[in-house]
């Protein structure tokens, strides 16, 4: 398996400044708006850009919540790997709310397509926008793009994006990997 | 890793310690799920469950029913005293015939033990024991397990007494098997003509005196005397039993620390426990009834989860 560093832990931390502070330009004082890690790798950085908004631009009481949407999935039943659901924590309605998703990496689009349905199930937001870290380009099944977009790659099928944090693999690094 | 060892959920005798701890993790991800606005999920949109009900049953019907609209399943009712079986039609021959629509996963409670394993042995679909005479009743201790776990955490090295109709009871089997792949101490309680022979070769303490059962344990499963089940007199009068192994509010405030109440249910009042105990803040019964349901889910998703798509 061969592994090239795309982006470096220095690059991250400007990437991150540079979307809060897009959320900031449109969302303002964040007082409709929801931000919604997905899970299982979104939380890590929706918790980061979260701390961001708090700490370095003095957002207070943002709210803030995790869905997981293994249950949502369309491919249940037609993969050989199992699959496990992670916590759902959204302890508020998003009825009238701006969503905003937070995922790291924006592929397919099928794990979007999941959280619009799932999302539901917590009210009707009177808008839904993605924040993703990667989007790959032109990799999408459906018609789904982001809204602010962290940095674009372009990769095959036979590669993957994978996204370190330093709260769970070590380091801030985002790698590509052939399979 | 996550998948379960079986395609059938036939008693918790056939599965594993590994399975259970699968099932509690999705059970906890769907108790979510029902405290929603929208309580539905659409993972098994493309499923269709028979419950098929030999025998009376309130709770675990309604349960499983809701479990499987909850998961979007087609679901369909079959009871048997409103059915061919009256005109002779046989288990095997019903099912086929109930099969021959398609329909993917079976539910199945029957007064004969082992009525399930034959059927899995004749029939391609998935099936979920929900009672087998005094066999077992493996989702009911599954959920058990799980609401203590709730209370308590993990459940290695609790104490745990069944007290009450062990001979003709599937709750108590099967909760002792579970409760003891979990790793906990487990006493079954009764009077002596209630108790099998050789219950203690499963691993469990024989005790015949409620208040020292009562006090060495941290939780009581309390458990309905089987009338149904008996054609004979197992003690002189309900009234002896209640006052022998009847559970009321000064045995309970009595005892040197607050343990967990629970009952299967349905409950005679004034009989295994009176109505204050029910009604107590020890008894965890009605949180059973819920998680009951997140339970059902797990297993049904888990189990469908190993059905191929087409």
């Amino acid at each position: 398996m061969r592994r090239e560093l795309l982006v470096d832990s220095k690059k991250i931390q400007i990437i991150l400044h540079r979307l809060a502070n897009q959320l900031i330009e449109n969302h303002l004082d964040f007082e409709n708006t929801v931000l919604i890690g997905l899970q299982p790798r979104g939380v890590y950085l929706a918790d980061r850009i979260k701390s961001l908004l708090e700490q370095s631009y003095q957002i207070e009481n943002i709210k803030f919540g995790y869905l997981d949407i293994t249950f949502f999935r369309d491919d249940f039943r037609r993969n050989d790997k199992p699959l496990a659901a992670n916590q759902t924590k959204i302890d508020f309605l998003v009825e009238n709310k701006k969503v905003v998703f937070i995922d790291d990496v924006l592929y397919t689009g099928r794990s979007i397509r999941a959280a619009l349905t799932a999302i539901q199930s917590f009210g009707r937001p009177s808008q839904i926008e993605l924040l993703t870290l990667i989007d790959r380009r032109f990799s999408r099944s459906l018609p789904i793009q982001p809204d602010y977009t962290g940095c674009q790659v372009d990769a095959i099928n036979t590669e993957k994006v994978s996204v370190m944090w330093k709260e769970k693999d070590g380091e801030d690094a985002i790698y590509l990997d052939e399979k | 890793m996550a998948e379960l060892s079986t395609n059938h959920l036939l008693g918790i005798k056939y599965i594993t310690a590994a399975d259970i701890e699968l099932i509690f993790k999705t059970a906890d991800q769907f108790k979510e799920v029902i405290n929603r606005p929208i309580k539905k999920v659409p993972s098994l949109r493309d499923i269709t469950i028979a419950n098929l009900f030999f025998e009376n049953s309130t709770r675990t019907k309604l349960s499983f029913e809701l479990a499987e609209k909850r998961l979007s399943a087609d679901v369909i009712n079959f009871t048997a005293g409103s059915s061919s079986v009256k005109k002779g039609e046989t288990l095997i021959d019903t099912v086929n015939n109930i099969l021959s629509m398609k329909v993917d996963m079976v539910v199945m409670r029957h007064p004969n033990p082992g009525a399930g394993i034959l059927l899995s042995k004749h029939i391609k679909a998935s099936i979920v024991n929900a009672g087998d005479g005094a066999h077992e009743h493996p989702t009911q201790a599954l959920l058990d397990c799980f609401s203590i776990r709730e209370k308590l955490g993990d459940l290695h090295g609790k104490k745990i007494v069944l007290v009450g109709d062990i001979l003709h009871s599937r709750v108590a089997l099967s909760n002792i098997f579970a409760l003891k792949k979990l790793g906990a101490e487990v006493k079954v309680c009764g009077p002596a003509t209630l108790l099998p022979k050789h219950i203690g070769q499963l691993g469990v303490g024989v005790e015949t005196n409620l208040r020292k059962a009562l006090e060495w344990c941290d939780v009581a499963n309390m458990l309905r005397v089987q009338n149904e089940r008996m054609n004979m007199s197992f003690f002189p009068s309900t009234r002896e039993y209640v006052l022998q192994y009847g559970l009321n509010k000064k045995i309970l405030d009595s005892l040197p620390k607050e343990i967990l109440v629970m009952h299967p249910g349905p409950i005679n009042r004034g009989v295994e426990i009176t109505s204050d105990v029910a009604d107590s803040k020890q008894s965890i019964i009605l949180q059973q009834v819920e998680n009951g349901v997140a339970i059902r889910m797990a297993v049904m998703y888990l189990l469908a989860s190993k059905l191929k798509h087409a």
